[in-house]
């Protein structure tokens, strides 16, 4: 791409380059939250519990434990930003594989891929998760192999959208003539032109996955306490709305902006990379 | 219309026996012994001898597999371990409320959608339809269980207007005023992201629909504008409109599951939950099986409604 293109883009869509700098910056912070002049985000200091946002030495107050405010979103950003970015990268792998082969091959493969996914489909996304992890037990990393699961549907019936269309073009024909091994036609021939929709979806699915990790995490399913994320923040923090609104409004926000921040991006992707969608 | 119906129907089939599998192996999902899982660490080797046997776990996992589906099919969904009475009893003591919370989510969110989506359409990039715009990228990011609490806070703790939680008042309740009340929060709520999705929807369908030569004569002809657009538009724009709004049914049914907990709403998602606490594998597989149950009939319902209004869809 040549550099005005980029410049052009910029300008016409100044929304999503300043989403991609919210990101850029709630990324950069949870990377560095190590090395950040930060309180222990686990540390208890029950008489200052419930301090309002601004009292000194924290800047957005404290929890029920009197842990800072600050601490555990940043260090919740790591575990709900890792999340996302995790379980839609697993759902996006098996979609893609399965969505590769359910819709070059037809037969018993076909089937079997389709009925799985119908199946899985037929379930609310969030129940199937929920089920999952009632029976896997609860913990963020049970949390997100259920996420995962239940997401993996929507990568295979886009991709296999796209193989159908594909298998029976000419350069596709040409490959098998010239004696090309199916796993090069899909790897060489097939798998370049699923990218730009599986650059999209991947990303409006990160936040659709930190969402749902939140969700999870939100009934107690999720993290477990002491580790911060943004979901059991907000749960703890429901029982003291009335007194300090701001321990379940701030973790909400930070949801907020950070999945906002995502599906502006990827709005902006999709205009980039796939216009004829956006036209529709 | 009969021949898609059965085609329809037989479809169901494959799809049921498979969210059947899957909810049967939630119980096997754990490593271990679920018997012990349920009961704990305490449990005495009588108490965990009375499960297995009771759940049949001593069995090969297909048999195991057949015998549940035979007494789910003939409505035995077991006990729960947690309250001892049967799980179908529980459960449909509860879906009730899920399913005034779910329809008045839907709705509200069906209504909503579809008047914000018309009045857009009507005037494009109006300010309604930027708003309109605004708000469905705010409904598609904003968490549904915190949208909830802030509601809380705003309309009950703050102003005092609504009740916080429950579905009706502990004391001198009970009548449809009061469950009104109590309904309000939770179905604003739930149906928040899916009025946005209905309206951006009823836009696009719209546009497209108004730009028709049959509007245009419609319009020569000298009807009144409300009429070319309800009549006219409307009309045929509704056909992609029912089948967003039948994939919305999904959506609220699992984000009931959110919602019921934040406004201790007592439904099916708020049993299912106590449940998982409790580990009370029968009760949760039960409140499952009810609600993908529920799920797959509302597609199969929307569906038929869509081969109704769409004789194309028949005879594909």
């Amino acid at each position: 791409m040549r550099d005005h293109d980029l410049t052009r883009l910029a300008r016409r869509n100044q929304l999503a380059v300043l989403a991609l700098l919210a990101l850029t910056a709630a990324v950069g912070v949870a990377v560095l939250a190590p090395w950040l002049p930060l309180a222990d985000p686990d540390a208890v200091d029950t008489p200052n519990r419930l301090r309002a946002p601004l009292s000194p030495g924290h800047w957005l107050g404290t929890d029920e434990f009197g842990r800072d405010l600050l601490a555990r979103l940043v260090w919740g950003a790591r575990v709900s930003l890792l999340a996302g970015v995790a379980t839609a990268g697993v759902a996006m792998l098996i979609g893609v594989g399965l969505g590769l082969v359910g819709g070059y091959y037809t037969g018993w493969i076909e089937t079997v891929v389709m009925r799985l996914t119908d199946i899985l489909m037929a379930f609310p996304y969030i129940l199937l998760a929920i089920a999952i992890v009632a029976g896997l037990g609860s913990g963020l990393r049970n949390a997100m192999i259920a996420i995962a699961i239940v997401g993996f549907p929507v990568y295979t019936r886009l991709v296999r959208g796209v193989v159908l269309s594909i298998r029976e073009r000419e350069f596709v024909e040409a490959a098998r003539a010239l004696g090309g091994s199916d796993g090069l036609i899909l790897r060489r021939h097939v798998l370049p032109h699923l990218l730009s929709p599986v650059i999209v979806a991947f990303s409006l699915d990160v936040g659709v996955k930190i969402l749902a990790t939140a969700g999870l995490s939100f009934l107690g399913l999720g993290t477990q306490p002491p580790t911060a994320d943004w979901g059991s923040m907000l749960a703890t923090g429901r029982q003291f709305v009335i007194l300090s609104p701001h321990v379940v409004l701030l973790p909400g926000l930070a949801i907020f902006v950070v999945v906002l921040a995502l599906n502006l991006v990827g709005d902006a992707l999709r205009d980039f990379l796939d216009p004829r969608t956006h036209a529709a | 219309m009969k021949r898609y119906v059965a085609r329809r129907l037989l479809l169901l089939v494959p799809v049921l026996a498979g969210v059947s599998i899957i909810i049967f192996m939630v119980l096997h999902l754990s490593p271990g012994d679920p018997a012990e899982i349920m009961l704990g660490a305490q449990a005495t080797q009588e108490d965990l001898a009375r499960l297995r046997s009771e759940l049949g776990l001593t069995e090969p996992l297909p048999v195991q597999y057949a015998r549940w589906l035979g007494l789910v099919l003939r409505g035995d969904l077991g006990r729960s371990i947690w309250t001892k009475r049967p799980v179908l009893v529980e459960v449909l003591d509860r879906f009730k409320a899920t399913l005034v919370l779910t329809g008045s989510g839907l709705v509200l969110s069906t209504l909503a959608g579809i008047a914000l989506g018309v009045a857009s359409a009507v005037r494009p990039n109006s300010l309604l339809d930027r708003l309109s715009a605004v708000a469905s990228l705010f409904g598609a990011s904003m968490p549904v269980f915190w949208l909830g609490i802030v509601l809380m806070v705003v309309f009950s703790l703050w102003l005092g207007w609504l009740p916080a939680s429950g579905m009706f008042a502990p004391y001198g309740g009970g009548d449809l005023r009061d469950l009104l009340s109590h309904l309000v929060l939770p179905a604003v709520t739930l149906a928040a992201a899916s009025v946005t999705i209905v309206a951006r929807l009823t836009r696009a369908t719209m546009l497209e629909v108004l730009g028709q030569d049959y509007i245009r004569t419609a319009r020569a002809k000298g009807l009144v504008e409300w009429r070319v657009v309800l009549r006219h538009g409307l009309k045929n724009a509704l056909i992609p409109i029912v089948t967003v709004i039948g994939v919305q049914v999904g959506y609220l049914l699992g984000g009931a599951v959110l919602t019921e907990t934040v406004f201790a709403w007592p439904g099916v998602g708020t049993l299912m939950i106590q449940g998982i606490l409790a580990r009370d594998f029968p009760l949760v597989q039960g409140c499952v099986l009810v609600i993908a149950l529920a799920f797959v009939l509302i597609n199969l319902a929307v569906d038929l409604l869509y081969a109704w209004l769409d004789p194309r869809i028949r005879y594909a």
